[in-house]
C-alpha cells in the first residue's frame, strides 16, 4: 500500500472541489472498497477526501410514496428503516443479504453504487485486466472466470457487477442524484451503469470529483410484496452466482405488471426487460415465467466455466415468479425438466456444477 | 427540505487542510481513554490498536475485510478495523475487546464463552465476542438460524459455531430471564 493523505470534508462543495482539482484524489466513505484495493495496489489516489461528515445520511419519504436516500446513509440503517421494509421489501432483503453485519454498518449506499467488481484478476495488480489498466486484456477470458458475467458482456471484460442492492433499485427505476464540478445531476439508473464495451475502465458517467449525493427511488405501490433471492456457493457473506429482485401484480391469474432485474450474472445491474415483455398480459404460470426466463437469457454469452449459471438463473427467476405468484409446485417437487428454452449456448457446456 | 431539487449555488469552496503522507499526530478515543500517537494517514485502525497502541486483542486474519477477526466497535457498532482508517476515527469512539471486561469481571459473553467452550486456538475469538455482544444489542438473537446469518461475518477456522451460538444463546436467556440457568 502506498503512503496516501488525507482531508476531512464537511461540506460538499469542499469535498467536490478538492477531488475535482485534483486527479489524484479519490472520496472515502466507509473505505470497504477504497481502502481493500488501496491495499492490493489496485487504486493509487495520493490523497483521501474523506466524506463521512457530510450531511447525506438521511433516509426521507417522497410525496408519491418513494424515498430519498442520502449517499451516506449506511447499508444497515437502510435496511432497517421501517419505510424500507415495508415499501420496498426487496431493497432490504438485498441489502441484508449482502456482505455482514460488519461490512454493512460501513458500507454507504453511494459507495455501495461505486463499488469495484471482485474479479481476481482485477485485483491482482500483476494480471493483465483492461478495467485496471486500459489496453493490457482481459485475464478472465481464459482463466478462472466461474463467477463471471453471462450478460452485457464483451471483448474486454466479462466482469459480474457485485452489487445486491443495485438490483431492485434497478427494477425501482431509481435515479442517482449527483453533484459535481459543473452542479447538480440526475441519472436514470439505468444510464448511471456502464457496459464494459470497448472501455470496461468506464463504469459510470460521472465526472472526476462528482460526488454520489443521494439515490431517488419513485413512489412504487406493487413493491410492497417484492421479493430478492440470491443464490450463491455459501449461505451467507457471499457475492451472488444468480439473484432476482421482482414484484407483479396480478389481474384475474395474469399479469398486469411486473418488474424484474438480475444480478450476479451480468457486466452491470440488470434489467430483464425481455422476460417482463414476455410477462406483462401473459398468464402467470410456469410455462409462462420459464419463457420469459429463456427470452432473457436468450442472449447470454458463456464460458465452460460459468455456463451453469444460464440455468441457474433462469431457475432463480422461474422460483421467485412462483413464490410472488403463489403459482408455483412447492418447493422440493419440481423435476429437473430445463426451461423450454433455446438459449444460445453450446448445450455441452450446459450442467456445470 | 432535501436538496434533491433545489439547484445548487456552489458556494466557493473552501480548500480543505492535508495531513500526511508523512506521519502524523493522531488522537483516538479507545476504551474511553484517549491516545495520540504519529502514524501515516494509511495506517488502518486494526495495525494503529496492535502496532502503536499495544491492544493486540483485535486480530489480523485477512486484512481484507473477509474473515471478522478484527471486529471492533465504532460509536459502538461493530465494524472491522482492518478496512477502516485510524485517522478516519478521530473523534469517534473506538470500543475493542480490552474494554469490555469491567475490571476483573469478565463481560457476560466472555464468560459464556469459557463457559461453553466456544473456542479453540481462539484466533477468531475476540472478533467473535465483538460480534456477539453487538448481535444482542441489535436484536438478533431469535433463533439459531438468525444468530447464524447474523454472525456470518465472523469465521472460525476451528469450525467452533456451534459452541459460538450455545454462548449466545446462554447469554439470551439468561437476560430474558435472570434466573435461568444461573448457577
Ligand atoms: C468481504 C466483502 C464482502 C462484500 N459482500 C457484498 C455483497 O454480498 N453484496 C454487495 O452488494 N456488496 C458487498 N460488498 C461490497 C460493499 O457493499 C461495498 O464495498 C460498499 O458498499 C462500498 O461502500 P463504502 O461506503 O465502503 O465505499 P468506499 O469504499 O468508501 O468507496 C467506494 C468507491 O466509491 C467512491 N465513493 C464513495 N462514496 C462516493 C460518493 N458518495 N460519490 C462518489 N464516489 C464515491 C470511492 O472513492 C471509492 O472509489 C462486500 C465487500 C467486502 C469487503
Ligand atoms: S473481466 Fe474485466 S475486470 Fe476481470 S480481468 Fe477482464 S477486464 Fe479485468
Ligand atoms: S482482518 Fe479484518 S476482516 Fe479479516
Ligand atoms: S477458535 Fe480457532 S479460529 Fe475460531
Amino acid at each position: 500500500m502506498r503512503p496516501i493523505s488525507y482531508s476531512r470534508a464537511d461540506a460538499v462543495a469542499d469535498a467536490v472541489a478538492a477531488v475535482a482539482a485534483d486527479p489524484t484524489s479519490d472520496f472515502l466513505a466507509g473505505g470497504t472498497t477504497e481502502v481493500d484495493l488501496l491495499r492490493q495496489n489496485v487504486l493509487l489516489p495520493r490523497r483521501l477526501v474523506d466524506i463521512n461528515d457530510l450531511p447525506l445520511a438521511q433516509i426521507e419519504d417522497r410525496p408519491d410514496g418513494g424515498l430519498y436516500i442520502g449517499a451516506l446513509a449506511r447499508m444497515s440503517e437502510v435496511a432497517e428503516a421501517p419505510s424500507v421494509r415495508e415499501r420496498f421489501p426487496m431493497v432490504a432483503e438485498a441489502l441484508e443479504l449482502g456482505a455482514s453485519a460488519q461490512l454493512r454498518h460501513m458500507a454507504s449506499m453511494g459507495g455501495n453504487m461505486m463499488q469495484r467488481v471482485r474479479c481476481g484478476y482485477f485485483r491482482d495488480a500483476a494480471s493483465p485486466c483492461n478495467k485496471r489498466d486500459p489496453g493490457s486484456g482481459c485475464a478472465a477470458l481464459d482463466g478462472f472466470n466461474r463467477g463471471h458475467a453471462v450478460l452485457g458482456v464483451g471483448e474486454h471484460c466479462i466482469a459480474t457487477h457485485p452489487s445486491d442492492v443495485a438490483v431492485p433499485l434497478m427494477a425501482l427505476d431509481a435515479r442517482i442524484h449527483t453533484e459535481g464540478p459543473h452542479g447538480r445531476r440526475v441519472y436514470a439508473i439505468d444510464d448511471f451503469f456502464l457496459l464494459p464495451g470497448a472501455t470496461p475502465h468506464l463504469e459510470h458517467p460521472l465526472e472526476h470529483g462528482e460526488l454520489v449525493v443521494g439515490i431517488e427511488v419513485p413512489g412504487t405501490p406493487m413493491a410492497r410484496t417484492s421479493r430478492y433471492l440470491k443464490v450463491r456457493d455459501r449461505e451467507s457473506y457471499e457475492f451472488a452466482l444468480a439473484s432476482v429482485a421482482a414484484a407483479v401484480t396480478l389481474h384475474d391469474g395474469v399479469i398486469a405488471d411486473v418488474r424484474l432485474a438480475l444480478g450476479g450474472v451480468a457486466t452491470k445491474p440488470w434489467r430483464a426487460r425481455h422476460a417482463e415483455d414476455v410477462l406483462r398480459g401473459a398468464p402467470a404460470g410456469t410455462g409462462t415465467f420459464r419463457r420469459a426466463a429463456g427470452a432473457e437469457f436468450a442472449s447470454a454469452r458463456t464460458t465452460p466455466l460459468n455456463a451453469f449459471k444460464v440455468e441457474l438463473a433462469q431457475r432463480t427467476m422461474v422460483r421467485i415468479l412462483e413464490t410472488l405468484t403463489g403459482t408455483g409446485t412447492p418447493s422440493g417437487t419440481e423435476t429437473d425438466a430445463a426451461p423450454d428454452t433455446d438459449t444460445h449456448t453450446d448445450p455441452g457446456r450446459e450442467g456445470q456444477p | 427540505m432535501s436538496a434533491p431539487h433545489v439547484p445548487s449555488r456552489a458556494p466557493a469552496a473552501a480548500v480543505l487542510p492535508e495531513r500526511g503522507p508523512e506521519p502524523v499526530k493522531i488522537t483516538l478515543s479507545v476504551n474511553g481513554d484517549e491516545h495520540t500517537f504519529d502514524a501515516e494517514p494509511r495506517v488502518s485502525l486494526l495495525d494503529a490498536l496492535r502496532e502503536r497502541l499495544s491492544m493486540t486483542g483485535a486480530k489480523k486474519g485477512c486484512d481484507q475485510g473477509t474473515c471478522g477477526a478484527c471486529t471492533v466497535w465504532v460509536d459502538g457498532r461493530r465494524v472491522l478495523a482492518c478496512l477502516t482508517l485510524a485517522i478516519a476515527c478521530e473523534g469517534h469512539e473506538v470500543t475493542t475487546i480490552e474494554g469490555l471486561a469491567q475490571g476483573d469481571e469478565l463481560h457476560a459473553v466472555q464468560s459464556a464463552f469459557i463457559e461453553q467452550d466456544a473456542f479453540q486456538c481462539g484466533y477468531c475469538t475476540p472478533g467473535q465476542i465483538m460480534s456477539a455482544v453487538a448481535l444482542l444489542k441489535e436484536g438478533h438473537d431469535g433463533d439459531d438460524a438468525e444468530i447464524a446469518e447474523w454472525m456470518s461475518g465472523n469465521i472460525c477456522r476451528c469450525a467452533a459455531y456451534p459452541h459460538i451460538r450455545a454462548a449466545i444463546r446462554t447469554v439470551r436467556d439468561r437476560s430474558r430471564d435472570p434466573s435461568h440457568g444461573q448457577t
